[in-house]
């Protein structure tokens, strides 16, 4: 079960206090009767599905109710934040994704994701 | 390939069951094929098998990021059905259980396809009707289901709990006697294995990195971590990856993938005779040869490609379990695990050529595909064989979602999938 942070009641909850909502920062056309169908067809159904990094909409339902946005990383499941509705798409650093990336390959499925780099220099292990 | 028969089994009994060839090769991938398929999953493997054995086209490699059979195929509950609502869905799904039945001979490898019926349990007054709905559609269509009283469902399954007084009593389910289950590595074994003997290549531990395409921008490949492989056909039967791999040859996809969780009980003595499916309270069980209950569960709310999810998801199947069959109270469960599933809109699977020629794609079959394995290999075969859609997929097209020619079994089965 994953950990949510709501921006709103800025506080971090589990899962079951929220509603997943899809993708996030999709405009809706203001002229919906007007695009054409390959418009439509993007609007409503085409979705980036991305392995990665992927924006989402949660609602804290059993919290105060509201819709946010949230940033993830598809694989290893982490948030990197959450954010307001209505806030611009956040710009994130090369350490805010490198934060969430997946254990590397190899690594026993018990062993902690984050591992601070040891950066000691060759030599320290006697 | 050595055939299995009664009188080989027994002349290798003599000999300790040494002189058994390898079931299929492992060769090193050639610079270029007529077709490549990417994933060798049950669809994938079943798709190169029909492309040899019913187009005569064997030059083929089937590419696999992985080892094959290592996705959904060997992660799902091996529950075998056909009763969807619509003409499009009843058409390939029972097509694929008229594969089903002969599919142990013609492949000479025991899949244990076993026809043991799927009971739907239906809970309330707007279930019952769906469920009589669905089975008149069914029957005009020449699917078999039918309908039985809660007392008939606990003759079909005696652990059944048809108290009154449970949570979501049992009003009454729809049976389908020819629904079942089979064993879900052997098909993946088995299409493996009658492929290969046919000069299909199985390339395993081979991901592909990038589709090249033409100046005409026709498919001319894949970029693999085995080097370039050419070929002019290239079919991604991909299952939850089918988006990221797409997006190399710039095509968009209507998928989302989500995480679903199956889990197996310790196994015990056979108690339970069928496959019991409940979507209201979200149940799916059976209980293999091995004797392990077989658990299905749903699918976690948010988009991942984890292959896990959560424990609260498993714990509300296992809730409706105990209370539908209040023997496996104390039952211990032993392993659960997930499976990447791509989710179209519609809930309805794509089987159809894209707009990038020479290329094909069989995808979106949701949290349901195994039912589905030689039906979709079978039609997606023909598709990219003689680049057009069998009668079968015609519908399942990609650009379903453009002109609003929905499949919408979503809506027909009235649960959250």
């Amino acid at each position: 079960m994953l950990l949510v942070h709501c921006p709103y009641c800025e506080e971090e909850r589990p899962e079951l206090e929220f509603a997943g909502a899809g993708e996030a920062h999709i405009a809706r056309p203001a002229n919906m009767a007007d695009i054409s169908d390959e418009e439509f067809e993007k609007f409503f159904f085409i979705r980036e599905n991305q392995k990665g990094i992927v924006f989402e909409r949660w609602r804290h339902i059993h919290g105060c109710g509201r819709f946010f946005n949230a940033v993830r990383n598809s694989v290893s499941d982490k948030f990197i934040k959450t954010y307001k509705a209505g806030e611009k798409k956040p710009k994130l650093t090369k350490a805010e994704i490198a934060s969430v990336l997946p254990p590397a390959k190899g690594t026993p499925a018990n062993e902690p994701i984050h591992t601070a780099p040891t950066t000691t220099g060759k030599g320290d292990a006697k | 390939m050595r055939k299995f028969s009664v009188f080989a089994l027994a002349k290798e009994a003599m000999k300790s069951h040494k002189g058994w060839d390898k079931q299929w090769d492992n060769p090193e991938p050639r610079s270029s094929y007529d077709v490549i398929i990417v994933g060798a999953g049950g669809h994938g493997l079943a798709t190169a098998y029909y492309l040899a054995s019913e187009h005569g086209i064997t030059n083929i490699a089937v590419l696999e990021k992985g080892w094959l059979g290592g996705g959904n195929t060997g992660r799902n509950t091996t529950i075998i059905r056909s009763n969807y609502l619509y003409d499009e869905s009843a058409g390939i799904y029972n097509h694929a259980i008229n594969l089903w039945e002969g599919l142990s001979q013609e492949l000479n490898y025991n899949i244990m396809f076993s026809q043991r019926g799927v009971l739907m349990l239906q809970h309330n007054v707007h279930d019952v009707q769906v469920a009589k709905r669905h089975i008149h559609a069914n029957r005009l269509n020449g699917v078999d289901n039918a309908w039985l009283t809660p007392d008939e469902a606990k003759a079909f399954c005696p652990p059944l709990n048809i108290s009154k007084s449970a949570r979501y009593p049992v009003m009454g389910a729809a049976l389908q006697r020819k629904g079942g289950v089979a064993r879900h590595d052997a098909v993946a074994w088995g299409y493996a294995r009658a492929a290969s003997a046919m000069g299909v290549h199985i390339i395993q531990n081979c991901e592909v990195k990038g589709i090249n395409r033409n100046t005409d921008g026709a498919v001319s490949g894949v970029e693999t971590t085995r080097g370039t492989i050419n070929a002019k056909k290239v079919g991604v039967v991909a299952a939850g990856h089918t988006t990221p791999l797409m997006d190399m040859a710039g095509i968009q996809m209507p998928l989302e993938s989500y995480p679903l969780q199956a889990l197996v009980s310790e196994p015990v003595k056979p108690v339970f005779p069928c496959v019991v499916m409940s979507n209201t309270v979200h149940a799916y069980i059976s209980q293999s040869d091995k004797g392990e209950l077989v658990i299905g569960a749903g699918t976690d709310q948010y988009t991942s490609y984890s292959q896990t999810g959560g424990l609260h998801i498993i714990t509300h199947t296992l809730e409706a379990i105990c209370e539908m069959f209040p023997m496996f109270a104390r039952m211990k469960m032993l392993r659960s695990w997930g499976g990447i599933v791509d989710v179209t809109p519609d809930r309805s699977p794509i089987l159809a050529k894209t707009p990038v020629k020479g290329l094909y794609v069989n995808c979106g079959w949701g949290t349901g595909g195994f039912k589905a394995t030689p039906g979709s290999g079978n039609v997606f075969a023909h598709t990219i064989a003689r680049d057009e859609p069998h009668k079968i997929n015609a519908g399942f097209t990609l650009e379903r979602f453009r002109n609003g020619r929905l499949i919408d079994e979503a809506a027909a089965a009235a649960v959250a999938h």
